[in-house]
């Protein structure tokens, strides 16, 4: 570890490796990347502690692949942040990134060193996501006080232990949606019911029964919120039942008195920075596009965790993110000699989306960098049952998996050998589809 | 013979698990992939149990509110009443993670134990970092 | 005894108080709601129409004209921000010339500056993203965008520098005559004065009323917006107006100042004057017509829609002067759009009426400017560095959407007429208004608002009144 007040005011400080972002996914890249042997690794974390949004994660259910044990999302967080600690690993707190350089110089502020630049080796982006607000819906309505993110009163609940609502509707059945259902019961409210636009929730199964099925809160499939009442505080909303395209039907309007609205309708990745820089964007997952070392366009940035795609599951985001933090170490190291990373000007070859596949993490593949196998990680279009991941090299197909359910609110892997890609040496697409059966 | 679907709330994969009961008797379960969807369905046909999170109050901290669980499942039927409880309860800054901060909730034998740290006020926890 | 009390803490009103402010007078502000600009102030297009619109001769043709070229130097002395950008009128059809002529007449008529009317080819060469349709436009040059908070506040806090006193929270529910001058009867006791101007906006018709015989009526003309991403913000670089119907001037794609893109309004007249909730209906009609003058406007990236009320009056035109059966009593009613732009010239007049009555005497002592709240993001990083060393709130950022430092929200709620509530912080400092809309800074800026005002997190509110955002403690219901 640096002395303590260590300067970095102005713009003299390099590290090899600057990680945006202390939340489950930097955590996680920084502790690969120290064990990957960089000595000079610094987290910027934006908020006043380590952990992200695993800190007002209280509920349990973290950990099961990790740790293979069932942790809540702070113990979760804790287990990383030890092993930041025990590594010596440096990080700065209460410190925003206000803009990074496409030659990696991350300019960035907070209280006490003011605002300063940091020369990078290797940039990790890994700031998360945010919560979809009411505006995107468009949901029409008065804009009272009471109408709040499901994340932001979980906050609320879990860390400032106020109540943000007594009788509560949530539009979107997300995990972030379902689990609020369950906290708010918990803490003493009443949760009239969870409306879902889609006709299946976006959330993962154990989490309808554990978290609405227990506690006896109606889950409205094909629901949406069609108007807000109450000028100065929620007194309602009103719920209708939608088409196939999403349009309310008319005659299906339902009031619902309440005093808080919780809005879990979808998380985007926060690429401000990333686009900012010059970073190619997927407008799929809203994610910088990458390559098998979770590269992006700009040689010596990587991305990981919820900036890069959305994930469900944080044990994920730890995986994803070890593997970025290997792999910045070798792209550092390969600039000093030290490894045989070399970056290649290959294009590689094209993972493609198709049939139900919405999208591929990564969405390039060079084999020669890639490591012996590499998880590639999807979501489908829509709820698939009994049917099959096929997975063709140009136009065969060499992976057909049976998956009993498929389901958007649930991400999907399957593991690319590196050997196999090896013996098809002209190969340059990799298609990803379901198929029936 | 009577049939029951049930979603395995152990992990997230979220197996769809048929139990077969005879009586108030299991006469079969399928459909989980693993020992503990078994277990789970078992004990969700009999004995339904869950692990409860939520907050209690914080004194003399750097936040009013630690997150805690039940440090082992109980009963569902006792949620309520666990929270109920813990509604009184008040623990004292500083607070560490595993820190049991109510025992035998519910009358259950189960403790509840801290999943947060807190900090005492005044206790300089490195504001910007460790740089 | 006031000298004067002006009824409502708009744009209006605080035109009017800070111009009075210039002279020897004592003067309150009377604001049913909690703070400044929460009226129609607060949710309109944002434009400084350059003054085509207007019938010549009427009081909005002349008052929009003079209120634009005030505009400029107003924005230097308060400090908020303004720009002209320009305005396009668009024709998309050939057989519509006539009518875009007429207008470019009208502005000459009424006295607008630098217009020309543009081909089509040269409207697409300004404005790549317009309809590929179109035909000519009317550009205006002296056409602005404005922060329509930024200047209500503004004039407010200079007027209360030049000593006018503010009441909020107080709402004039009865007038009687006094041998001279009036008694306004509130939720807050009496307030007395020797002249009263009424700028209540939507309610101006029912103070009028309280006087006088001689009944007016103001409809509130609701208008629903959809404000998108600053990503967005670039699609135009001006003000984009279709030819105006009978109903406004239809609706307009524009940038803003702090460049987001903004696109509305519609026009609904509606029976509750409190009724600022969005339709499905104006959400589709808007997004439709828009689409009808600019062409992709990426409608997947609105951050909040939200609606307001424009104070439109039978005759159509502002009613500004002493109301004839009432003497002292003196209406600024029915400002609907050009109001904003017309704010200045409508603080001059009101102050030139009231001048002539009271013989009112220049102060000597008139402090002609304000500062802002300081906006750390246009400083050099050195100039930066050395506000965080006087004071480290600066170095915090609150709002990650917009970039607002702690420091900035302190300023916003200290300074005079501070903000007290989370829309209050919202409209002076833009903490909350960015992509997130408040999801990450909201518990944040709570916090610091109650250090701040000494108050407990729980009597936070969205907008004062019944807004609070907390309903208690957990497991206080259990």
């Amino acid at each position: 570890m640096r002395e303590k007040g260590n300067d970095l005011r102005g713009s003299s400080q390099s590290y090899d490796i600057v990680i945006i972002g202390g939340g489950p996914a930097g955590l996680a890249a920084a502790v690969s990347a120290r064990e990957s042997g960089i000595e000079s690794i610094l987290i910027l974390e934006r908020d006043k502690e380590l952990g992200g949004i695993l800190n007002q994660c209280i509920h349990n259910g973290f950990g099961l692949h990790t740790f293979q044990e069932e942790l809540t999302g702070p113990e979760y967080a804790d287990r990383f942040i030890q092993k930041v600690n025990d590594l010596k690993i440096e990080y700065r707190l209460n410190t925003m990134v206000m803009d990074i350089s496409p030659d990696r110089r991350v300019t960035a502020m907070n209280r006490t060193d003011g605002m300063f630049v940091i020369r990078a080796g290797a940039v990790i982006l890994a700031m998360g996501c945010r919560e979809r607000a009411r505006g995107a819906l468009n949901i029409p309505g008065y804009r009272p006080a009471g109408i709040f993110s499901a994340g932001t009163a979980q906050r609320l609940v879990n860390r400032e232990g106020y109540m943000p609502g007594r009788e509560v509707v949530i539009l979107g059945s997300g995990d972030i949606g379902l689990i609020m259902a369950r906290r708010m019961t918990l803490e003493g409210a009443k949760v009239k019911a969870v409306a879902e636009l889609m006709p299946y929730s976006g959330g993962l199964k154990r989490n309808i029964v554990q978290c609405l099925d227990d506690y006896g809160i109606p889950l409205k499939l094909s629901h949406t919120v069609v108007d807000i009442r109450g000028k100065e505080r929620v007194e309602g909303v009103t719920l209708a039942q939608v088409d196939e395209n999403g349009r309310p039907v008319p005659g299906t309007e339902e009031y619902y008195p309440c005093d808080t609205l919780l809005l879990s309708v979808g998380l985007i990745p926060e690429n401000e920075l990333s686009r900012g820089m010059g970073v190619g964007i997927n407008p799929v997952t809203s994610g910088p596009v990458v390559n098998e070392s979770l590269e992006t366009n700009i040689p010596g940035v990587f991305a990981c965790g919820n900036v890069l795609h959305v994930h469900d599951l944080v044990d994920y985001v730890s995986k994803e993110a070890a593997a970025a933090g290997r792999n910045a170490a070798a792209y550092v190291q390969s600039l000093s000699g030290e490894s045989s990373f070399v970056r290649g000007t290959d294009s590689g070859i094209t993972l493609e989306a198709e049939s139900g596949v919405r999208y591929t993490v990564p969405s390039v593949i060079r084999p020669a960098y890639m490591e012996d196998s590499l998880t590639v990680r999807f979501r489908v279009g829509g709820v698939y049952r009994n049917c099959y991941v096929s997975v063709y090299f140009d136009g065969e197909r060499v992976i057909h998996r049976m998956r009993p359910v498929m389901a958007p609110g649930e991400m999907e892997e399957i593991v690319l050998k590196k050997e196999q890609l090896l013996q098809y040496p002209s190969l340059k697409t990799v298609r990803f589809t379901v198929e029936e059966v | 013979m009577e049939t029951k679907n049930l979603t395995c709330i152990n992990c997230p994969m979220g197996c769809s698990i048929t139990v077969k009961m005879d009586g108030g008797r299991i006469v079969s379960i399928t459909g989980n992939t693993c020992k503990r969807g078994e277990d789970y369905a078992g004990k969700e046909l009999t004995n339904p149990t869950r692990i409860v999170t939520t907050t209690v109050k914080v004194t003399g901290g750097q936040s009013n509110t630690v997150s805690v669980k039940t440090g082992k499942d109980i009963p569902k039927e006792k949620i309520f009443d666990c929270v109920r409880e813990l509604k009184n309860v008040q623990v004292q800054a500083p607070v560490r993670i595993g820190d049991v901060v109510a025992s035998d909730i519910a009358g259950t034998g189960v403790d509840v134990v801290a999943t947060g740290n807190v900090e005492r006020t005044g206790v300089d926890v490195a504001e910007a970092g460790n740089v | 005894m006031y000298d004067i009390i002006i009824i409502g803490a708009g744009v209006s009103g605080t035109a009017a108080a800070r111009e009075l402010s210039r002279y020897e007078a004592d003067i309150c502000v009377l604001e049913k709601e909690e703070d400044v600009c929460c009226g129609s102030s607060k949710a309109n297009s944002a434009i400084v129409h350059a003054g085509y619109d207007a019938v010549p001769g009427s009081l909005k043709a002349r008052l929009n004209v003079r209120g634009n070229e005030l505009m400029g130097d107003l924005a230097r002395e308060l400090d908020f921000p303004f720009e002209r950008r320009g305005s396009l009128v668009l024709c998309l059809n050939e057989e519509e010339m006539p009518e875009l002529q007429a207008l470019y007449d009208r502005g000459v008529e009424n006295g607008v500056k630098d217009m020309r009317i543009l081909t089509g080819e040269e409207v697409l060469a300004m404005e790549p993203n317009v309809a590929d349709n179109v035909c000519a436009a009317l550009y205006a040059p002296t056409a602005g965008i404005v922060c329509p908070f930024g200047l209500n506040i503004a004039m407010a806090e200079n007027a209360c520098a030049n000593g006018v006193a503010f009441q909020f929270n107080t709402q004039v529910d009865k007038i009687t005559k006094l041998e001279e001058g009036y008694a306004l009867h509130t939720n807050n006791g009496t307030f007395r004065a020797r002249f009263v101007v009424n700028a209540a906006g939507v309610y101006a018709d029912a103070l009028h009323n309280m006087v006088s015989d001689d009944r007016i009526h103001i409809t509130a003309r609701r208008g629903d917006y959809c404000l998108l991403d600053k990503e967005a913000g670039g699609h135009v670089g001006r003000t984009i107006f279709a030819l105006p119907g009978k109903r406004g001037k239809g609706v307009l794609v524009t940038p803003t100042i702090h460049g987001n893109l903004l696109v509305g309004p519609t026009a609904v007249d509606v029976e509750d004057k409190e009724a600022v909730n969005t339709t499905a209906e104006g959400l589709a009609e808007l997004t439709a017509k828009a689409q009808m003058s600019v062409k992709n406007i990426p409608m997947k990236q609105v951050i909040t829609s939200f609606a307001g009320l424009r104070a439109h009056e039978d005759g159509g035109d502002f009613m500004i002067g002493e109301v004839p059966d009432a003497p002292g009593f003196i209406d600024c009613a029915g400002i609907e759009s050009p109001g904003i732009a017309s704010s200045p010239a409508i603080g001059e007049m009101i102050a030139q009426i009231l001048c002539e009555k009271m013989g009112l005497k220049k102060k000597k002592d008139f402090i002609a400017t304000r500062q802002g709240i300081t906006d750390p993001s246009r400083l050099s990083m050195d100039e930066r560095n050395a506000l965080i060393m006087e004071n480290p709130a600066y170095g915090n950022i609150v709002c990650r959407c917009e970039m607002v430092t702690e420091g900035e929200i302190v300023d916003a709620i200290r300074r005079p007429l501070g903000a007290r509530s989370l829309d209050g912080v919202k409209r002076r400092t833009r903490a909350g208004m960015g992509r997130c809309q408040s999801g990450f800074c909201s518990p944040a800026v709570m916090d610091i608002i109650a250090r701040e005002c000494g108050m407990d997190l729980y009597d936070v509110t969205k907008s004062g009144g019944g807004s609070r955002i907390l309903t208690g403690v957990n497991k206080d219901a259990l």
